[in-house]
């Protein structure tokens, strides 16, 4: 025997109680892996996208459409190497399947976003195929596309001039991305600008949602950006203009400020399983005084006996977390292979380290007021069972 | 004269109950040699257990010294002590106090945690310990699964395994029927007279104190006589 199978022994002198608590620690675990997983997604995501592009929207919101005109004035902006535009399709794939999907000007998109690798052929079908769309490869992957086919895609905002919302779109490119990162934002579909803006029934002709700006040096993006905004202050369009990055965190936090609700839920969560474990532990320690007074008596130390109470907490964390947190993994992996790549919550070094820590915390909470107890515990009291 | 394995001198012990202060031992002066084995008698609150406790290095004297072999327990600060009773002392309990959790041969080998022993050492010291008490065929048993005398004969084996030189005992067979408390008291006999061990005990029973060589009778904290038993 050794000290630690003591302190397991201990764990599972109540087996229903052990079993149920540890049952909770995972459950807790379980979430906060899937849900900072979530939290990185929406907060932390695209680092690698770096500052080198702007994104250029309304100031009031981006529904508000920019007009295309603008477009001139913008490639004059001191620093800027290329301006391109996207416009939000709102398309759905099948029944319901809702589709990353813009209407690009082809060749312009294609010199902004370089990390985007289709043959050169492609690109130019692409610009040449008014009905032409290209899609991400595991878009492609996912709904088994192949070049060449007749793509069926209704859209959920923009009916045809016939009032159908049913579009068809001939699939000319599959674009791959040029690294790891990038193969991963291979979930979007592109259409023809030209095309869509003369189809539309809504007559938002001549306008766009964004105009992507790439820089010459990103190190003066935030002066660029200053530019372009005070170039259409106080105009019928007023701009906000941002890095890339920065705008990818603001799209998503429409929905609500992602961060702050994980931060509450996960709050909620742990600090009832406080309540939980530490309750636990506190009960273990109350129903065992005579036992530790006895340990005390074979000569453990007060310190060590302080020990096996935090080793007890310390050990229920961990297996509760660890369990938990690669059940989150498991999960996670199912997520992203069930939505083929286009929900990304797998579980990186982060997650893990602050799920490490949680552990730790977790543990030194449960475990101290009632290790404190057992440390300053009086043998002969004790065993007297004062 | 032969050499003292306990001795205490003018010891007092007061405890405070609330406002109130109850001095349990006046002045105590005792001398135990090695290889002695003592029954402490007397009724309820005459000190018995508060002297047991003095002795085993549970607790402090008020005043007054307590050295036991050779060493002057009193003065030893809450780690000192519990380093000095690991080696120097053990304790056998009337409710056994075993860890329910762990086996007989686990509860054995509980105090050797202590030692710098390999496992391997520790198997053997728990196995020859068991051996001694009679209850080598038990070592996988846990306590439930034992009758009340093999459980006190688990606790013995528990405070024998690390070779300590001085057995306390309080009222190690208050819980046990007559034959099984005989057979307890006369494994206590054995270990005196055999391994040379010095053994304190504490008894209402004086058919219990009878296993020992003398017997010390304790009222309102003072010793009243000292009587050698049959």
């Amino acid at each position: 025997m050794t000290k630690s199978g003591f302190v397991i022994a201990n764990l599972f002198r109540k087996r229903t109680r052990t079993i149920l608590t540890l049952l909770s620690v995972i459950t807790a675990f379980l979430l906060f892996g899937l849900l900072q997983s979530v939290n990185t997604i929406f907060s932390a995501g695209a680092d690698f996208v770096g500052a080198t592009r702007l994104i250029v929207q309304a100031r009031v919101s981006f529904t508000s459409p920019l007009p295309i005109s603008m477009l001139p004035k913008l490639e004059a902006v001191p620093g800027v190497a290329r301006v391109g535009y996207s416009q939000w399709f709102g398309g759905v794939w099948q029944e319901n399947t809702p589709l990353i999907m813009f209407s690009i000007d082809p060749l312009r998109h294609h010199d902004i976003y370089p990390e985007y690798v289709m043959p050169e052929g492609e690109w130019q079908a692409f610009a040449n195929t008014r009905t032409g769309m290209i899609a991400g490869k595991m878009v492609a992957e996912q709904y088994g596309w192949k070049l060449g086919q007749k793509i069926p895609i209704s859209s959920n905002i923009f009916p045809q001039k016939n009032g159908s919302k049913a579009w068809s779109f001939d699939l000319v490119g599959i674009f791959d991305g040029k690294d790891e990162n990038w193969k991963k934002r291979t979930n979007i579909v592109y259409v023809q600008h030209d095309y869509f803006d003369e189809a539309n029934q809504f007559g938002m002709k001549g306008r766009t949602n964004f105009f992507i700006l790439r820089l010459t040096d990103s190190a003066r993006a935030e002066a660029t950006a200053r530019t372009v905004d005070a170039m259409f202050e106080n105009s019928p369009d007023e701009t906000k203009t941002q890095t890339e990055k920065d705008f990818n965190i603001s799209f998503v936090k429409q929905i609500g400020d992602i961060g702050l609700i994980v931060r509450w839920i996960l709050f909620a969560v742990f600090f009832t399983l406080l309540l939980v474990v530490g309750n636990t532990m506190a009960q273990s320690v109350r129903e065992r005084i005579p036992e530790l007074a006895v340990l005390k008596t074979l000569g453990f130390s007060d310190r060590s006996v302080l020990g096996f109470v935090l080793a007890e907490a310390f050990a229920l964390c961990l297996a509760g977390g660890l369990v938990g947190l690669s059940l989150a993994s498991l999960a996670g992996a199912m997520v992203e292979k069930g939505t083929g790549g286009q929900f990304q919550l797998h579980l990186d070094g982060s997650v893990w380290l602050l799920g490490a820590l949680a552990i730790v915390l977790m543990s030194v909470a449960v475990g101290l007021l009632p290790g404190l107890r057992a440390r300053r515990l009086r043998i002969v009291d004790a065993l007297a069972g004062h | 004269m032969p050499e003292s394995m306990v001795e205490v001198a003018k010891v007092t012990k007061v405890y405070q109950r609330g406002k109130q202060k109850i001095e349990v031992l006046h002045g105590l002066d005792l001398d135990i040699p090695k290889g002695d084995f003592v029954a402490l008698m007397g009724p309820s609150g005459s000190g018995k257990t508060t002297l047991l406790n003095l002795i085993g290095g549970l607790d402090q004297p008020t005043s007054g010294e307590v050295r036991v072999g050779g060493s002057r327990i009193d003065q030893l600060g809450s780690g000192e002590l519990a380093r000095w009773r690991a080696h120097n002392v053990g304790f056998v309990f009337q409710f056994y106090n075993l860890m329910p959790v762990l086996t007989a041969e686990r509860n054995v080998e509980l105090p050797l945690l202590l030692t710098k022993l390999s496992s391997a050492q520790r198997r053997k010291n728990v196995a020859v310990a068991l051996e001694v008490v009679g209850l080598a065929d038990r070592a996988k048993h846990k306590p439930r699964e034992l009758s009340g005398g093999q459980e006190q004969r688990v606790a013995i084996a528990r405070a024998l395994v690390s070779d300590p030189q001085l057995l306390v005992c309080d009222e190690p067979t208050g819980d046990l029927d007559r034959k099984t408390a005989d057979e307890i008291l006369g494994l206590l006999q054995v270990l005196n007279r055999e391994h040379g061990k010095t053994i304190v005990i504490v008894t209402h029973d004086p058919k219990a104190a009878e296993f020992a060589r003398r017997i010390l009778h304790l009222e309102k904290g003072q010793l009243l006589e000292q009587a050698r038993a049959a």
